[in-house]
């Protein structure tokens, strides 16, 4: 029995000390500030960077959704219904998450890997040195970028996913063009696009926070910034579908 | 070499006693450095060199004792006065530790942004200035990666002094560096103290470079300062440990061996 308690009792211990270090974040967010050009540098870094990848799968994602949704709408003579189909399941769900997926595997590893070697060469001691608070000047600018970053991504994987969508229903199953938009623009709801933009920022919040925490606690040797990276990835996949799940139990009940 | 007229001291560790994780480092250190001096800390490698800066810079808190830099103990102020303390300090870290995400003039000017309003063309000039006391004004556009291990030591080096601090600390400055490079770092060590007059602490176990510029120099082992005095000095003393440093004998009081079973029987014996 002893031997379940442990790993409890080590997530937990993780728990808080990533709480805390959110805090010690959080106070600094004001005044990094007074550096825009910091913030909009990692705007671009994890934003712009990750445009390509995250348009290319959102395509992808469309294209699916129209093959799977027209073959199961079909069966029940609704074809027409597709367009709201796959424009509430990206808006709603495919988007926010995939994205978040997209961004940890980018943008995420790339924060996590970026820190940890500035640890490991001494750069965030040298800066302590200099009395110079690495947490506003390194992990503040990346940590606000990507919680930026997230929901404009995010609305663009919509859009592109939604283009797809069109694109195989209406222009290789033959999907009435007029029935595919007129239905969806009726039946998605501004509650809808709510949902997403709020998982969406919330999922930012939880993949940057992870990837900065990981690279600023990383070990300095070259296995544990490797290792800080992996879990980056692994803990950021993991808490986006699990505020997924909650997120969507909460909007359905309300 | 002419010892400065003896001043105030900058930096006075009395009776330091400072373990982490069950190993004693100091136990008893003693140790004062006069302003406008270059003190030399020397000592085997695990002695505690780089832990004394750090409780120089008040990274970490001495068990007990006194360490006081200015007249103030790090270990009794709060974040912010640790960060006023460091202001007035330069550090010249052993690899450099340049911000990789920034070119050369960006990083000599980095102190400056981070502490100062200064008009931009005021901060450019400043920066030229200590980029030229480097010699490296040439290599302002350049990028970090660019430079070789000299080249990003001056740099750091530029960027120790753009505040114009009292006090400079070297962690290392002569490890890896090609003979030239070395004899830069030498001079520049010697001519920003001379002509700055800047109290500088030079942590190193390259005893034949520090010998032709150091004002003081100690010399740690066993928690403690060793031997203290100029140069010829540390080499008239008679303690094992000592001579042994100060000579360079692979075997003495510091162990060629470390402790292990006996080699007789570890290699008779079946795996």
């Amino acid at each position: 029995m002893s031997g379940n308690f442990h790993p409890l009792g080590n997530v937990l211990a993780k728990a808080g000390r990533v709480g805390l270090f959110f805090v010690r974040v959080l106070g600094q967010c004001v005044p990094a500030l007074n550096y825009p050009r910091l913030l909009i540098a990692q705007i671009f870094n994890a934003g712009a960077r990750s445009l390509i990848i995250i348009m290319l799968c959102g395509l992808f994602v469309g294209m699916v959704l129209a093959l799977q949704g027209y073959d199961l709408l079909q069966r029940f003579g609704s074809e027409s219904a597709l367009g709201v189909a796959a424009a509430l399941g990206l808006v709603r769900e495919l988007g926010p998450v995939i994205t978040a997926l997209l961004f940890a595997g980018r943008a995420g590893t790339s924060l996590t890997s970026e820190i940890g070697l500035m640890r490991a060469t001494d750069q965030l001691t040298a800066m302590e040195m200099m009395a110079v608070d690495p947490v506003r000047r390194v992990v503040v600018p990346r940590f606000l970028g990507g919680i930026i970053a997230m929901p404009l991504l995010t609305a663009i994987f919509d859009v592109i996913g939604i283009f797809g969508a069109q694109l195989i229903g209406v222009g290789l199953l033959r999907v009435e063009s007029g029935s595919f938009w007129s239905q969806m623009q009726s039946a998605v709801q501004m509650r809808d696009v709510k949902e997403g933009l709020v998982k969406s920022v919330v999922f930012g919040v939880a993949c940057s926070l992870v990837a900065v925490y990981e690279g600023f606690h990383a070990e300095p040797t070259a296995a544990g910034v490797g290792l800080a990276t992996t879990r980056t990835v692994v803990i950021s996949a993991v808490l986006t579908l699990l505020f997924d799940y909650l997120l969507t139990a909460a909007f359905l009940n309300s | 070499m002419d010892s400065p007229t003896p001043g105030e001291s900058v930096v006075e560790v009395r009776d330091l006693r400072y373990t982490i994780s069950g190993r004693t480092i100091f136990d008893g250190l003693n140790l004062s450095v006069r302003r406008g001096a270059i003190t030399a800390v020397m000592g085997p490698s695990g002695t505690g060199k780089t832990t004394l800066l750090r409780l120089l810079m008040g990274a970490v808190r001495p068990d007990s004792g006194v360490l006081s830099v200015f007249g103030k103990e790090p270990a009794r102020l709060n974040r912010v006065g640790i960060y006023a303390l460091r202001r007035r300090v330069g550090m010249l870290f052993q690899n450099g530790a340049l911000m990789s995400d920034l070119d050369v003039f960006e990083n000599v000017a980095f102190p400056l942004r981070a502490h100062t309003r200064l008009p931009e063309p005021l901060l450019r000039r400043l920066v030229l200035m200590k980029l030229q006391a480097v010699g490296l004004r040439g290599a302002a556009e350049l990028d970090t990666s660019a430079l070789s291990g000299g080249m990003a030591r001056r740099v750091a080096l530029a960027r120790a002094i753009v505040m114009d601090p009292e006090l400079l600390i070297y962690d290392e400055p002569f490890v890896g560096l090609d003979p030239i490079s070395l004899g830069v770092i030498l001079r520049l060590i010697q001519t920003l103290n001379a002509t700055l007059g800047i109290t500088s602490i030079v942590v190193t176990h390259d005893v034949e470079e520090i010998s032709r510029i150091a004002h003081c120099s100690y010399l740690l082992a066993n928690g403690k300062a060793a031997a203290a005095g100029s140069p010829a000095e540390l080499r008239a003393t008679a303690a094992p440990v000592v001579r042994q440093f100060m000579s360079g004998l692979p075997d003495g009081p510091v162990p060629f061996h470390v402790p292990a079973p006996d080699y007789r029987e570890q290699l008779m014996q079946d795996p």
